[in-house]
């Protein structure tokens, strides 16, 4: 069973986190990463930085420039890969990149470097099923879940063809927009949970927004079988530059925090246990 | 070939969330350009309220001094003084048929973002335009225009700042508003079906040129010439003229010269990537990061191009050159005082390929260039860079 399919399989709901590798610099980046690894992170979403990332919200385009001036090269995105891999031989990892950063480096060599590296799983946010066959076969070859998104205004046509590509878990996003933290989330999640549950055995993760533990709680309470929390974190961050130790008690204090909201009601010594076994 | 694709290029390279939204254009558009209200309408609106046609004008004076027959579309006297108003009232009268109720636009020189203002106040349509901040600053009075239009225009501050971080705004501003929102995108770039939306609305370009120049001459053009960013005004002379014997040739931005790495000139110098929805030529590093690019003339100001462009740069139908910031500023000089005609900076590239050109050609040889702008909004910037001497 691939560490994926493990997680999900063993813990349910999960908790899913985001970071950009190299931000906010190419060392403290795997720094960043051990830290929410020790924290709780159940499975570790790590973006590759790129110069045009349309479909990220101010906070992570942030980071990708942040990354991209540190010179975060794809090559450093691979060695992060490796060292958090030996960290953490258990954890699924999932690059999450733009598809230019693929075509450019040829899907062969990047699928087959990513298996390299000890990643599990690739999401490509600009490259809908239309376009899927380009990197199809390598991921297959490599043995590399493709991790698959679904947004609200999906259609369920789509939705069934887009779930054909499916494998590892698939990426629910829980609103029309950008990423970015929102005050609320909209109402619609559970609908949208419910008409994916019914056209795959796939466990379902929500992204985009998802920045509170309430947020964390109403996905939960919708259905999903994980949480992804990006921009909220990111953001913690960019507001500690100057004071690593601060960044780094700042980002496990809130994802102790968020994945609170995993429970329903949560009991204190059960919290303690949890993160312990993360 | 498959749908939305030019030879290998184009394609929908977006996150999922945009995919609906592209579907529900690629349908309202196949509907709508069969739809005789809908090109009655627009009709009206391209010679009524546009000033279609555009004369095609003969230039002794340069056809003198150059040896050969000099023929300007021109689009500079195209209300807004661009091309541009062509693909907005085209995609503006869409929006309408398609009940959104608000447009977005991204803009470079501001000539896109004047072209979407004018057609947002003429239907009656709220205009929002995206431009880098360093744009902003560099076409400061078209900013007022938009403005005085009734658009509110939103400074773009992240990446360069310039025309591809307007996009990105805009993308991402379309994301979140899909349900009343059009994204009208002002070049032949980005996602299918964009390409083909844009081309087709400026396709009338060519078809005036080809009628006109029949008319005037007897015969078709040796060689038609367009400057080359996103590529809309040059696809749209030159896709009339695609199976006839006649060369074309597209201008991209030399910026200091292709050697210095300083230049917008993805076909001359670029390699295939994906970029902003297509896969086209595009100016990247190794590992697939765009590269800033630069041009005096900030419409050509682009590290991509269009990817019909693209396979017409492989297949060998088209010629792409480049002409420097310095040819482009000497031609924008020699077209105002020899014919009193002031060019856009963009389109002074396509004049500046002829006058390098000319000595290859006859005097019987006609040369066709499209004058896709005026200008009127370049004359501050230049007087700038020359102390005010022209």
């Amino acid at each position: 069973m691939s560490r994926i399919a493990g997680l999900f399989a063993r813990k349910n709901p999960v908790f899913i986190g985001f970071t950009v590798a190299g931000d906010p610099g190419i060392e403290a980046s795997f720094g960043v990463a051990k830290t929410m690894i020790d924290a709780g992170v159940d499975l570790l979403e790590v973006a590759v930085p790129y110069s045009d990332p349309v479909a990220d919200g101010p906070v992570i385009e942030r980071a990708h420039v942040r990354a991209l001036r540190a010179g975060t090269t794809p090559d450093d995105v691979f060695a992060l890969v490796r060292r958090i891999r030996e960290h953490a031989p258990a954890l699924p990892l999932v690059l999450f990149t733009y598809h230019n950063i693929i075509h450019r480096r040829g899907p062969d060599r990047f699928f087959s470097e990513a298996a390299a590296a000890g990643a599990d799983g690739v999401l490509i946010v600009d490259l809908p099923s239309e376009e899927s066959g380009e990197v199809a076969p390598y991921a297959a070859r490599y043995g590399i879940d493709r991790i698959v998104l679904i947004a609200p205004t999906t259609s369920p046509e789509r939705q069934r063809t887009i779930l054909k590509d499916a494998s590892g878990f698939v990426y629910l996003i829980s609103l029309e927009g950008v990423t970015g933290e929102r005050d609320r989330l909209p109402p619609g999640i559970a609908g949208l949970v419910g008409a994916v549950r019914e056209k795959t055995d796939l466990p379902l993760a929500v992204g985009f927004g998802v920045s509170r533990p309430e947020h964390v709680r109403s996905v939960v309470a919708a259905g999903a079988n994980g949480v992804i929390v990006g921009s909220a974190l990111v953001r913690l961050i960019e507001e500690h530059l100057d004071d690593g130790a601060a960044m780094h008690e700042a980002l496990a204090t809130a994802i102790v925090a968020l994945r609170r909201g995993l429970v329903p009601n949560p009991e204190p010594d059960m919290l303690r246990r949890e993160r312990v076994e993360g | 070939m498959k749908a939305g694709r030019y030879g290998i290029y184009g394609g929908q390279y977006v996150p999922e969330t945009l995919m609906s939204a592209l579907i529900e254009l690629e349908e309202t558009y196949e509907r709508v350009r069969e739809n005789p209200e809908f090109s009655r309408r627009l009709s009206w609106y391209l010679h009524e309220y546009a000033g279609r046609e555009t004369p095609l004008t003969y230039c002794g004076n340069l056809s003198r001094d150059l040896g050969c027959r000099v023929y300007l579309k021109r689009e500079d006297l195209l209300h807004g003084g661009a091309h541009k108003l062509n693909n907005t009232l085209g995609q503006a009268l869409m929006a309408k048929f398609m009940g959104k109720h608000r447009l977005i636009a991204e803009t470079g020189a501001g000539q896109h973002g004047v072209a979407t203002a004018i057609a947002g106040a003429a239907l009656d349509l709220p205009v929002e335009v995206y431009m880098g901040e360093v744009d902003t600053r560099r076409q400061a009075l078209n900013v007022f225009r938009m403005e005085l239009l009734g658009a509110r225009v939103v400074p773009v501050a992240s990446g360069t700042r310039t025309l591809k971080d307007a996009i990105n705004a805009a993308m991402r501003d379309w994301v979140a508003n899909l349900r009343d929102t059009h994204y009208l995108l002002g070049s032949c770039v980005g996602p299918h079906p964009f390409p083909r939306i844009v081309r087709d609305f400026q396709s009338v370009i060519g078809e005036e040129a080809r009628r006109q120049i029949l008319e005037r001459e007897g015969r078709l053009p040796d060689t038609v010439v367009a400057c080359v960013g996103g590529g809309s005004n040059a696809i749209g002379i030159f896709y009339p003229f695609s199976n006839d014997d006649v060369t074309l040739v597209g201008v991209e931005a030399g910026g200091d010269g292709l050697e210095s790495g300083r230049h917008g000139a993805s076909l001359s110098a670029g390699s295939v990537g994906v970029f902003q929805g297509a896969l086209s030529y595009l100016l990247q590093d190794g590992d697939g990061q765009a590269l800033e690019t630069h041009s005096v003339a900030a419409g050509l100001d682009h590290p991509s191009v269009g990817p019909e462009h693209a396979m017409l740069k492989d297949s060998g139908r088209v010629h792409y050159e480049a002409a420097t910031d310095a040819e482009a500023l000497h031609a924008f000089r020699r077209l105002s005082r020899t014919e009193g005609i002031i060019p856009a900076l963009e389109s002074a590239h396509a004049v500046a390929y002829a006058l390098r050109a000319a000595d290859d050609l006859d005097k019987d040889d006609i040369l066709v260039i499209n004058l896709s702008g005026r200008g009127d909004k370049d004359v501050a910037d230049v007087a700038n860079l020359h102390g005010g001497v022209a």
